[in-house]
């Protein structure tokens, strides 16, 4: 069994590492700074590695089924009998996964960091913020608690605003951190309805017993729930996709993805490590982790997810072409990819060979969180180079940046689906798991999966090949070792990780499943992600004017890709022209004239009163001694009368 | 000759207190006023007196009150002068209309 100290130490070092540089990292510890996170994170990542390598090879089976160990839970508080928040630690095939990846990379962008943040005003403070996030994303993958990871959930969205708004003198990044607060915050609001309604049929909080009482027919919470409808769906469905929504808001789904371009204001580390491969993937974690339910007793909600996951990465995929700010290119390729994922989920059943989108969908989570962190980085390597995050100022710095290129490259072809890199591998799962289940979700898939190499392809070509670069003479070379090593192990990674059978590892019920690979099946993508490729090579290896005329050519489409189909215009003109004209006026002109204006009468009937009366305070001694002695033989007149 | 009764007594005793009222009231000079205060407490002194010599001939009571009384008046007596001597030296008069701007 493990031994809980190691796996309590995993998300505790982190949050040490937060405390102690936030409480004195810019008075003492200015220059050790990144060197104690980096080892905080140093030491939690080999823990991580150490508890993963003991669960799936060690204890973690039990007749050949992977079970869900809980090595520690605490009863915290108590509502009533059953219903309790606890906090805990559950140990399970996608926890020590996401334990691993979120480990990995958030130790790569620590020392990345080191270099790239290097000589920053507020260098501590940036890497207490990362400590930060680091314990809140692995608090929100062991939790065993439903209301446990609904805290951690939080957590993270606030460490992602702090590190958003980061370059807190910049207007833009502080209206993009409000922004992803305020989206993510909206979306919580639906999660937490969600875990009310499901916790009220379930009569738990716990992951594993509402699992167990909402997936399993017999039960009669299950019951309960299903005959209890409302609108047509019944409560479990109502509740997963509330919970759904919370996920959507976190995972950058359509429509409530108009955060996650923005958050691009970031430090570009920042959106490796939190808007790449960790946080925006645990919507994608929540819905695995409530898997069964949304599998065995909403299957509705199952396909709502499936759609909204092809929809966001079909959507997602064809901004991505048109953006020129190299980060945004990335962010939504990233939405795109979450889609992915999402939509493998929806498409996948419970148990054995069904439940082959499950294993495809944390596949492709885990080589994703591989090569997106790598294309961020490399990326910003390249913003470090030229100063600038517009693909019109690159071109040709195959030359100047050539370790940035070559991993960059990798993780290209990864992303595209091409083999033998890492996310040809999960992919195939996925497209194969879409094609056993739902041929619409298929077909949306390979488009996507053709325009994913297109433009990505678009944006490697633009970086490195297109027009000449100029070297300013100035120029300080491509970064020092401690940026090239992270994109060095990362490309490994993202070149390597596909070979892992990961079917044997991670499958919906734990029971391992068996890798299938279809030779014939892959033609179809991989000839598609070739043919995005030579596209891209032909319009963008060389500065022409091909581009262009093709944009002419479908103008209209063009340009509402560009503006991202003025989704973002339309949330503008429905909470400002809307929301505040129609509820915000009305009830800030009952706030000024009702509650405002009884107060303001309180206020005006004192003065009134007070004006009135004040004269008696004349300051003449011998008036209030008249006063007095009127008083006194008033009262002597009164008692005279009484007593009478 | 008649010896004088209670009423006698307090028929000046009243005699006194409305003099002293009077005086406080329309005198603006604050030493005749602190004057006519001592009237008020010496009217209430001899009413003192007057009730415990007529009423219970054999108690000490009144004469301890008296006695009290003269005691605070004194006491009375010296921090109104030094009020009124401060006074005297931030407004240069002890006038009473000269004192109003303790108001509102």
């Amino acid at each position: 069994m493990p031994n809980v100290i190691y796996i309590l130490l995993i998300p505790i070092l982190p949050f040490a590492a937060f405390l102690l540089l936030g409480l004195f990292g810019r008075k003492y510890i200015k220059n050790g700074a990144g060197i104690i996170g980096t080892l905080c994170m140093l030491i939690a990542a080999a823990l991580a590695l150490y508890i993963a390598y003991g669960y799936f090879f060690d204890y973690g089976k039990l007749d050949g089924v992977y079970r869900k160990i809980i090595p520690l839970k605490y009863n915290w508080l108590e509502f009533s009998p059953g219903i309790s928040i606890d906090m805990g630690i559950v140990l399970d095939p996608i926890s020590v996964m996401m334990l691993v990846v979120v480990t990995f990379i958030s130790l790569m962008v620590h020392i990345y960091s080191l270099g790239y943040i290097k000589g920053e005003e507020r260098f501590p403070t940036y890497y207490a913020f990362l400590g930060l996030f680091t314990f809140s994303m692995l608090g929100l993958v062991i939790s065993t608690n439903i209301f446990q990871m609904y805290f951690f959930w939080e957590l993270v969205g606030v460490s992602s605003f702090l590190l958003i708004g980061y370059y807190y003198d910049k207007p833009s990044a502080v209206a993009a951190c409000k922004k992803a607060f305020i989206v993510t915050r909206f979306a919580d609001l639906g999660f937490l309805i969600g875990i009310l309604v499901l916790s009220y049929y379930g009569g738990t909080l716990d992951f594993n017993e509402l699992i167990q009482r909402l997936a399993s027919p017999e039960s009669n919470e299950f019951k309960t729930a299903i005959a209890s409808s409302f609108l047509g769906l019944s409560a479990i469905t109502w509740g997963t996709v509330l919970v759904f929504i919370g996920g959507a808001g976190k995972s950058a789904m359509f429509p409530l993805h108009i955060w996650l371009p923005d958050a691009m204001e970031g430090p570009t580390p920042v959106s490796a490590l939190i808007h790449a491969a960790t946080m925006v993937v645990a919507g994608v974690f929540l819905v695995a982790r409530l898997f069964p339910v949304f599998a065995i007793s909403a299957p509705e909600a199952l396909n709502l997810v499936g759609y909204v996951g092809a929809v966001s990465a079909l959507f997602a995929a064809v901004i991505a072409c048109t953006q020129t700010d190299i980060k945004r290119v990335l962010a939504y390729s990233t939405m795109s990819q979450i889609g992915y994922m999402m939509f493998a989920l929806g498409v996948s059943g419970y148990g054995g060979e069904e439940g082959l989108g499950y294993t495809a969908s944390m596949f492709h989570l885990f080589t994703h969180a591989m090569f997106k962190a790598l294309l961020f980085l490399g990326a910003g390597a390249v913003i470090h180079y030229v100063h600038s995050n517009d693909m019109k100022d690159m071109g040709g710095l195959r030359k100047f940046m050539p370790v940035t290129h070559i991993t960059f490259l990798i993780a290209c072809l990864a992303i595209a689906g091409v083999p033998p890199f890492a996310g040809f591998f999960s992919k195939e799962e996925i497209l194969l798991a879409a094609y056993q289940h739902n041929t619409s979700i298929y077909w949306i898939a390979l488009i996507t999966s053709g325009l994913t190499a297109f433009y990505m392809f678009r944006l490697y070509f633009n970086i490195f090949w297109n027009k000449e670069h100029h070297a300013h003479g100035e120029h300080h070379g491509e970064g020092g070792f401690v940026m090239m090593m992270p994109l060095i192990l990362l490309a490994i990674g993202a070149a390597g990780a596909g070979f892992i059978h990961f079917g044997e590892f991670v499958s919906s019920d734990g029971a391992p499943l068996a890798s299938v690979f279809h030779l014939q099946f892959s033609i179809a993508p991989v000839a598609l992600g070739f043919a995005g490729i030579l596209v891209a090579w032909i319009l963008y290896k060389k500065q022409n004017d091909k581009p262009d005329k093709i944009a002419a050519s479908v103008k209209s489409l063009y340009i509402a890709a560009y503006h991202k189909f003025y989704i973002d215009e339309l949330y503008l003109f429905i909470t400002k022209k809307i929301l505040f004209n129609l509820i915000g006026r009305p009830v800030a002109w009952i706030d000024r004239h009702i509650v405002d204006g009884l107060m303001n009468a309180i206020g005006d009937l004192t003065r009134g009163i007070a004006e009135l009366i004040k004269g008696f305070q004349s300051g003449k001694v011998q008036q209030y001694a008249l006063y007095f002695l009127c008083g006194a033989v008033g009262l002597l007149l009164l008692f005279i009368y009484i007593w009478h | 000759m008649m010896e004088p009764g209670l009423y006698h007594i307090l028929f000046i005793s009243a005699g006194l207190f409305f003099i002293g009222v009077y005086g406080f009231l329309t005198r603006r000079n604050l030493i005749t006023m602190l004057m006519s205060i001592e009237l008020i407490l010496n009217s209430v002194n001899l009413n003192f007196i007057a009730f415990n010599k007529y009423l219970w001939p054999g108690k000490l009571d009144g004469l301890f009150f008296t006695i009290f009384i003269i005691a605070i008046a004194a006491a009375e007596a010296a921090v109104a002068i030094a009020i009124i001597i401060n006074l005297y030296r931030t407004h240069r008069s002890i006038d009473v209309e000269d004192a109003e701007q303790l108001k509102y």
